[in-house]
C-alpha cells in the first residue's frame, strides 16, 4: 500500500460525514418525537441542533475539496469523495426537513389537537429506515443494500399520496381542522423529502462503489447488477 | 476513428528475459494515446518497438507485428521507421554545438536536402508548430541548441522531430524534467499537434495522461492490464489492478 496518509484522510472523511449523518437522523427523530408529544423543547432543540448542522457541513465540504486539490484522487478513489460531497449536501437538506417539520409543529402545538386521517409516525418510520439503510450501505460499501432503498422509496410515495387524499377530504369535512390538516400534510411532505435524500444518498452510494450513474432512472440494469 | 498503429503480438527481450509479453494495441489516428505503468513495466520499451529504437541496444531483440499506415516497420529499413515515426525523450538532446536553425534543419539536411528555400520554409513552419517560433526566431543561427532553457530545448527537440514531417510522435516522458509552466506549454502543444499526428506518450504523471490523451493503457510486468478511453481508465478502470495502480494501492 502507497499513499498511506491519503487513504487514513479518506477514512477521516468518512468518519466526519458519518458524524454529520448522525446530527442529521437524530434531527429527524426530535422532529417526529415533537409531532407526536406535541413538545416545544424537543422542537426548539431542533432549531438550535441546525446550526451545528450546517457548520459540519461546510466542514466536511472543505475537507473533500482540499483532498481533491492536494491529492488529485483518481477511480474508486475520486468517486468517493464526489459521493461524500453530494451525500454532504442530502444531509444537510434532510436537517431543514427536520426544522421545517417542527416548524409546522410548533404552528400545530398553537392550535387544538385534531385526531387527523395520517399516520406520520408510520411514515417517519420508513423514512428513517431508508435513510438508515442509505447509510448502512454506504458505511459498508454496499451497492445492494442501496439498490433497495431505490426501490422502497416508492412506498413512502405512496404513503405521501394517500396522506394528501386523505387530509384533503378532512379539510372539506371538517373545515375547523383545516390548519392543523394543512401542517400535518406539509409534515408529510417533508417525510417524502426525506426519503428523496436517502434515495440520493443510495444512488451515490451506488456511483462510488460500482461508477455507475443510476439517478432519474437511468442504468437501472447496473444498478441491479 | 482510423488506426494510425496496429501492435500485434508484440514481444521485446534484454538478452534472455522477455520485457514485453505480446501486446496487442491499436493507436487511433490523431489522437494522443499515453502509456502508464510503474518503473520496469515496459512502457518505454514498448514505444521504443515502435519505431525500432529498441533493437539499437544490441542485446535487444523485439518480435510481433507493427503497422503504421499499413506498413510493417520490421519490413522495411529502420531509417525509414523512423522518418514516419519522430521521438522525444525525457531528457532533451539537442545538438550542442548546432546553431537552434541547424537543429531543426538536421533531419531533413540527412535526407538530403539542400534548398535553402525549403530550408527555411521547414525550419520556421516547424519551430511555430513546436510554439517556439516567436522566442528564437531573432537569433536562429546565432544561438546554439545548448543554449536555451530546458523547456525551449525540449520544445526544440519535438520541431527537430516535426521537420521530417512524422506521422506519429512518440514522447517518453517529454515533461517530467520541466517545470510547471514549460510542461503546461508542452502540453498545449500535444493539444495542437494532435490535430495532425498521432501521439503515444509515456508518462509516470497520471494527471498529465489525463489532461492529454484520449486514450490510455496501462501496463504492469510487461502486458498491458487494461487499454481504454482515459476518463474511463481514471473515473471507472476494469480490470482491479489498473484502479490499484492509480488510486496508489501499489506500486
Amino acid at each position: 500500500m502507497t499513499r498511506i496518509r491519503f487513504h487514513q484522510e479518506l477514512e477521516e472523511l468518512k468518519h466526519r460525514i458519518l458524524a454529520m449523518a448522525g446530527m442529521a437522523e437524530q434531527a429527524v427523530d426530535l422532529a417526529v418525537e415533537a409531532y407526536t408529544e406535541r413538545d416545544l423543547g424537543l422542537c426548539q432543540r431542533v432549531l438550535t441542533n441546525e446550526a451545528a448542522i450546517n457548520r459540519a457541513e461546510r466542514e466536511v465540504d472543505e475537507f473533500a475539496i482540499d483532498l481533491l486539490a492536494m491529492q488529485q484522487p483518481m477511480a474508486i478513489d475520486l468517486r468517493f469523495i464526489l459521493a461524500v460531497i453530494k451525500i454532504n449536501a442530502d444531509l444537510e437538506r434532510v436537517g431543514d426537513q427536520a426544522v421545517n417539520i417542527v416548524q409546522r409543529v410548533m404552528n400545530m402545538i398553537e392550535l387544538a389537537p385534531a385526531e387527523l386521517p395520517v399516520d406520520i409516525p408510520a411514515m417517519a418510520a420508513r423514512a428513517r429506515a431508508m435513510v438508515r439503510d442509505a447509510l448502512r450501505a454506504f458505511i459498508e460499501g454496499d451497492p445492494e443494500l442501496a439498490r433497495h432503498v431505490l426501490v422502497a422509496d416508492d412506498e413512502i410515495d405512496r404513503m405521501n399520496k394517500e396522506a394528501f387524499a386523505a387530509l384533503s377530504a378532512c379539510m372539506q369535512s371538517k373545515p375547523d381542522w383545516a390548519a392543523q390538516a394543512l401542517d400535518a400534510l406539509s409534515i408529510a411532505r417533508n417525510l417524502e423529502r426525506v426519503a428523496d435524500h436517502a434515495t440520493n444518498i443510495a444512488e451515490d452510494v451506488i456511483f462510488w462503489i460500482r461508477g455507475a450513474d443510476v439517478r432519474h432512472g437511468a442504468g437501472q440494469s447496473l444498478a441491479g447488477s | 476513428m482510423s488506426t494510425a498503429v496496429e501492435v500485434r503480438n508484440l514481444k521485446a527481450w534484454f538478452g534472455p528475459t522477455e520485457a514485453l509479453h505480446g501486446i496487442d494495441m491499436s493507436i487511433a489516428s490523431t489522437h494522443a494515446t499515453a502509456v502508464i505503468g510503474p518503473s520496469g513495466c515496459g512502457k518505454s520499451t514498448f514505444i521504443r518497438c515502435l519505431n525500432r529504437m529498441h533493437e539499437t541496444n544490441p542485446e535487444a531483440r523485439a518480435e510481433g507485428e507493427v503497422k503504421i499506415g499499413g506498413m510493417d516497420i520490421y519490413g522495411v529499413p529502420a531509417v525509414d521507421v523512423r522518418r514516419r515515426v519522430g521521438m522525444v525523450f525525457q531528457k532533451a538532446n539537442p545538438f550542442p554545438t548546432m546553431s537552434i536553425y541547424d537543429n531543426v534543419a538536421a533531419g531533413l539536411k540527412l535526407n538530403g536536402m539542400r534548398d535553402r528555400r525549403v530550408l527555411d520554409e521547414v525550419v520556421e513552419h516547424s519551430l511555430q508548430q513546436a510554439a517556439l517560433w516567436e522566442e528564437v526566431k531573432d537569433v536562429l543561427k546565432k544561438k546554439s541548441g545548448a543554449s536555451l532553457s530546458g523547456g525551449q530545448q525540449q520544445r526544440l527537440c519535438i520541431a527537430r522531430s516535426l521537420a521530417v514531417d512524422p506521422e506519429v510522435l512518440l514522447m517518453d516522458e517529454p515533461a517530467s524534467a520541466l517545470d510547471p509552466i514549460s510542461t503546461a506549454k508542452i502540453e498545449d502543444l500535444i493539444f495542437e499537434l494532435k490535430q495532425k499526428l498521432t501521439i503515444v506518450i509515456v508518462t509516470h504523471n497520471m494527471q498529465q495522461a489525463s489532461r492529454v490523451a484520449e486514450f490510455t493503457g496501462f501496463f504492469l510486468m510487461g502486458s498491458l492490464v487494461e487499454f481504454d478511453r482515459t476518463e474511463k481508465i481514471f473515473t471507472n478502470p476494469s480490470d482491479k489492478r489498473t484502479e490499484d495502480y492509480i488510486t496508489g494501492r501499489f506500486g
